[in-house]
Formats: C-alpha cells, sequence, structure tokens
C-alpha cells in the first residue's frame, strides 16, 4: 500500500508570479505598457551612459539650433543638448513619481485596511475625511503644498504622495470588510492570532494584485503632476532637467523653436500612455466584475 | 425628496467645515513667520510687528480661527497683499471666466464622450471597440498643459486659425476665438473619461436581463439602447462627471497659464509665486465652496437620474 503523495502546494511567491503572468495575458496590451515603462527606467539609469553631452552644459554659440547629428533632438536657448536633458529628466520623474506613489500606496492603504478591519466610528471619521481630501482639486492641493514648503525634491515627493493617500485607502478598504467576514480570518481569530497578524499576513496578500494596479495607474498621475508642478515652476531647481521644467522652457520659446516644448511633451505623454495601458490592462485581468469583457 | 435633499445638504456643510479648518492648518503649516516672509530680511522689528497685527497673527491661535470661519462665510476673506484690493473682489472678478471654461469642456467632454462610449460599447471587441479604447486612453494620459500647447502650436501658431493670445471680450466672434483651444484641449480629455466610463456602464447594463427582456418583446435595438440602458448607465456617469469637474478645475489652472487666460488659475499662480497669503487662503476657501457645491448637485442628480437612490 502506498501512501498517497501530496501535491506540493505551490510556493506563495510562485503563485503570485504565474497569477501576474496571467494578468498579463489577458489584456496583450499590459505587456506593450510594460515593455515600453522599462525601456524608460533603463535610459534613465543609463542617462550617464548614453548622454551624449552633459545636460547642464551651456553652449551659447549652439542655442536653438533644430535637431542636427550633432544634436539629435536640437539645443535649447542655453545651447544644452535637449537628448542629454530629456534622459537625465526622465531620473527626476521616475523617482519623484515611484517614491511619492510608493508612499501612498503604503500610507493610503494603511489607512484603509484599518478602517475596514475596525469598522464603527473610527472607520466612518477616516473615510470621510478621505472624501473630502478627495473632493479637493489634487493639483491645487499639491501647487499650494509645494509653494509652501519649498519646491525641493523631498516636499515635491511629499506633496504629491499626500494627495495620493485617498484613493488607496478606497481601494484597501472595501476588500478589507469583505474578507474580514470570510471563514479563515475567523480561524486565525480562533487560533489567537493578533490583529496585526492577521491584517498583515492574511488580508494584505489578497488585496495586495488590486493596489498594484492602482499603483501603476497613480504612478501615471504622479509623474502628471510633477510635470504640471515644473510646468508652473514648482519642480526640482534649475539646472536640474525635468521634463515639466523643460516645457516651460521651451514654451517660453515656443515662437523660435517648436521642437523645444514638443519633445519633453511626446516624452511625458509616452510614459504616461504607457502605465495607462499597463495598468488599464491589469485592471481588466483582476477586476471580477469586469471579467470576459477583455 | 425633502429629507434627502436635507440630509445631502448637512453633508455638504460639515464637508464644507472640514475642508475650511484643513485650509486654516494648511496655511499656519509654513515653516516660519509668514509676516516675516512677506517683508522679507531687512524688514524692521516693528514692520514685520505691524503685519502680524495686521494679519491677525498676533491673536490666540483660537481666535485667530473663529475669525477666519466667520470671515470666510461672511465673505470678508481679508486684502490682497500685492494690489491691496479685497481678496473676495479679486476672485469674483476672474471667477466668470474659469467658470466659462470649465462648463464649456465638461459640455464638450460629454456631447463627445457619451456617444463613443454607447457606440464602443454596443461594438464591443470589435475593431471600432478598439480604437476607441485606445484613443481614451490616449487622452486620459494628456497632461493638460500639453494638450495646450499643442493645440496652441498647431492652431495658432502653424496654422493660424486661432490668436496666440486670446482678445477678452466683445463680440461673438472674439469670444469664439478666445474660448475654442482652452475648451478644446480640456475637453478631449474630459471626454476620454466620460467616454471609459460610459462604455463600462453601458455594458453592465446590456448584460441585464430587463435588456434581454426588452429586445425579446420588440422593442426596437435603437430605443433599448439610448432609452432603457442609458438611462440606467447614468447613475456611474454622473459619478464620474462629478469627481472629475474637481480634476478639470485644477487641469483649467495649467490651461489659463497656456492660453494666457484670465481665471483662477493666473491668479493662483501669481498668489502663489508672491507669496500672497491672504489671496491663497482666499483661493482656497473658492475652490472649496466650488467642489462642495458640485458634490451636492451630483448627490442631487443621483436623484433625479434614479428615484431609488432617494429611499437610501
Amino acid at each position: 500500500m502506498t501512501t498517497p503523495v501530496a501535491t506540493s502546494a505551490p510556493t506563495p511567491l510562485a503563485y503570485f508570479a504565474t497569477q501576474t503572468y496571467k494578468a498579463f495575458n489577458t489584456n496583450k496590451t499590459s505587456w506593450i505598457g510594460l515593455a515600453i515603462f522599462v525601456i524608460v527606467i533603463l535610459l534613465a539609469i543609463f542617462a550617464p551612459v548614453l548622454s551624449p553631452y552633459d545636460p547642464t552644459d551651456q553652449n551659447i554659440m549652439e542655442k536653438l539650433r533644430p535637431p542636427s547629428w550633432e544634436h539629435w533632438l536640437g539645443t535649447d536657448s542655453f545651447g544644452r543638448d535637449t537628448l542629454s536633458r530629456i534622459l537625465y529628466g526622465a531620473r527626476i520623474s521616475l523617482v519623484i513619481g515611484i517614491a511619492s506613489t510608493l508612499a501612498a500606496m503604503v500610507i493610503g492603504s494603511a489607512i484603509g485596511m484599518l478602517a475596514g478591519w475596525h469598522g464603527g466610528r473610527v472607520d466612518t471619521v477616516t473615510m470621510q475625511a478621505m472624501d473630502v481630501l478627495l473632493a479637493f482639486p489634487s493639483l491645487i492641493l499639491g501647487l499650494i503644498l509645494v509653494a509652501m514648503l519649498g519646491p525641493s525634491m523631498h516636499n515635491i515627493i511629499i506633496a504629491i504622495a499626500l494627495t495620493s493617500i485617498p484613493p488607496f485607502a478606497r481601494i484597501a478598504r472595501a476588500p478589507t470588510i469583505a474578507i474580514k467576514e470570510r471563514e479563515f480570518v475567523t480561524a486565525g481569530r480562533a487560533l489567537g492570532f493578533s490583529d496585526t497578524r492577521i491584517v498583515a499576513g492574511h488580508i494584505l496578500p489578497n488585496i495586495l494584485p488590486e493596489i498594484l494596479v492602482m499603483g501603476s495607474l497613480w504612478l501615471a498621475n504622479a509623474i502628471r503632476t510633477e510635470a504640471s508642478l515644473a510646468f508652473v515652476g514648482l519642480g526640482v531647481k534649475p539646472p536640474t532637467p525635468t521634463w515639466g521644467g523643460m516645457i516651460r522652457e521651451g514654451f517660453e520659446n515656443i515662437l523660435d523653436s517648436y521642437t523645444l516644448a514638443l519633445v519633453p511633451s511626446i516624452a511625458i505623454l509616452i510614459v504616461i500612455f504607457a502605465l495607462n495601458l499597463l495598468g488599464d490592462g491589469l485592471r481588466d485581468a483582476i477586476d471580477p466584475k469586469l471579467k470576459g469583457e477583455g | 425628496m425633502t429629507a434627502f435633499v436635507v440630509r445631502r445638504l448637512l453633508f455638504a456643510c460639515v464637508t464644507l467645515f472640514a475642508v475650511l479648518t484643513l485650509v486654516f492648518v494648511l496655511v499656519r503649516i509654513v515653516p516660519g513667520d509668514p509676516a516675516q516672509l512677506i517683508l522679507g530680511d531687512q524688514a524692521s522689528r516693528e514692520a514685520i510687528e505691524a503685519l502680524r497685527q495686521r494679519l491677525g497673527l498676533d491673536l490666540p491661535i483660537w481666535e485667530q480661527y473663529t475669525r477666519f470661519l466667520a470671515g470666510a462665510l461672511r465673505g470678508d476673506w481679508g486684502v490682497s497683499m500685492v494690489t491691496s484690493q479685497p481678496v473676495i473682489g479679486e476672485v469674483l472678478r476672474v471667477l466668470p471666466w474659469t467658470i466659462e471654461l470649465t462648463v464649456v469642456s465638461l459640455i464638450l467632454g460629454i456631447v463627445l464622450g457619451v456617444p463613443a462610449g454607447v457606440y464602443a460599447a454596443i461594438h464591443r471587441n470589435r475593431l471600432t471597440d478598439y480604437a476607441v479604447r485606445i484613443s481614451s486612453l490616449l487622452g486620459l494620459s494628456f497632461p493638460p498643459f500639453v494638450a495646450a500647447i499643442i493645440l496652441l502650436l498647431v492652431f495658432a501658431i502653424a496654422l493660424p486659425w486661432f490668436p496666440v493670445i486670446s482678445a477678452r471680450s466683445g463680440s461673438f466672434t472674439a469670444w469664439y476665438q478666445s474660448i475654442t483651444l482652452p475648451a478644446v484641449s480640456l475637453g478631449l480629455i474630459s471626454a476620454a473619461y466620460v467616454t471609459r466610463v460610459t462604455r463600462s456602464a453601458m455594458l453592465e447594463v446590456l448584460s441585464e436581463d430587463y435588456v434581454r427582456t426588452a429586445r425579446a418583446k420588440g422593442v426596437p435595438w435603437n430605443a433599448v439602447v439610448w432609452r432603457h440602458a442609458l438611462r440606467n448607465a447614468l447613475i456611474p456617469i454622473i459619478t464620474v462627471v462629478g469627481l472629475y469637474l474637481g480634476i478639470l478645475i485644477g487641469n483649467s489652472v495649467l490651461t489659463e497659464i497656456v492660453f494666457s487666460r484670465p481665471g483662477l488659475g493666473k491668479l493662483l499662480i501669481g498668489a502663489l509665486n508672491q507669496r500672497d497669503y491672504p489671496m491663497l487662503q482666499g483661493m482656497m476657501v473658492i475652490y472649496t465652496l466650488i467642489v462642495v457645491l458640485v458634490n451636492l448637485l451630483t448627490d442631487l442628480a443621483y436623484g433625479f437620474a434614479d428615484p431609488r437612490v432617494k429611499l437610501k
């Protein structure tokens, strides 16, 4: 007599990987979005190697040149190489976008899970506060915060993170309430697990996919907000190249050279579109309500 | 219906109160003394003290708070540090420009977005559906100032169809020329949002039993789509339009800058650059009022679109 061999359950990580792969395949556009985004990240990381010039080197003899062999994307009003500035500018956009989105994701989900887990008055008050924050135009809130705190990389990250907390709190709360009543949570309680252990170990993994997908969509939003701040002069200080700042400078010289404003505009558009393709495709895959709607 | 309206009004008051408190706190978390910041490093101690008194900064924090609340509700928002004019007057002078821009863009967004969304939903998974979905995704990827700059480049600089800086008043032609590019740049982005929510709301409704019943009893397909299905899809569409108005007001700041159009946006950026605190505080109050009012209207619109909402 042989003892039945239990097929080994996949490790959580392997399970997560296969589920992610499946989600990507639901909507092929997610792959395109991911590919573009990875290329942008690589370009940003290798900016020092890839840039033909120093992004802050001024050469007044070469100012406002159209695209040429020496300067593929032309030069700006200080004679700085636009291509090099685009590559370095990607770093600022990505660092600010990723840092602020991560912060909002962590803080927002924690708030949402706590509100959902405790219920009652804690829930009502917290979510009411989130709704109020959500109602206020986030771009204006961001503008005012940065203007008051001062436009440094730090403060920009804080301001964008603060304005993107409410949506994460919202998205984390609803599933927490639903999962709270499930058997495995009751079982955990019966076994004497602490609240923290149940929330962090058992509820978080269940809502993580939704939070991550939201994250990719809000990363797009954070990059757009950073560019908007820089466009009105509240970005990381010059001469550090930022895409929003480059558009601002290009806009000031728009009658002399239209490429100056157009090139960084297209760069931002590509990144945000890629992230939206990625997040939107994945959202279809994980949202049970939309399943099969392709 | 009365109970419903009263409840929504009460909630609007609570929100207004909460955001006003937030504004009060925000203006006071600034590192440093506002009076010092306004007057600069060279100012004498007496001048700073005088300004502190004028701004009411020497009062205890609770008194400042009650004065601020009372003032905000009475319409007494203080005096601009830069122009020495009452803040409320400056705000009300440019408010119609911003309202005009947001309303025209929103109408444009709805007029383009709803039919596009319905069309995509009833042609689901066909080529036209994909085209609508990709273009709406592209539309909502546009930072508003990028859309504005591209329109300006094409239709005012490359093709001289519109003036680069719009005329401020006068004939219908002047109005049309000044509003078209800003409203189109914001309207196309709004249309992208409206298209997406309309499409997904329609898809959900079209799979309902009553849609099948309506078709089975011989209601023409067009009537099913436009009269039965779209009416039931209205609630999520209204929600998104209501939420989007907040974003739209934020976006209009950038559009107004690009087209150098007067409005709240120009006033806000000016106040930010010059650290005009009373003006900033007043602007946040007006944005709060607008947002609370929009939320209230959205809630009331639910009641009209779906009688069941009132019962909840």
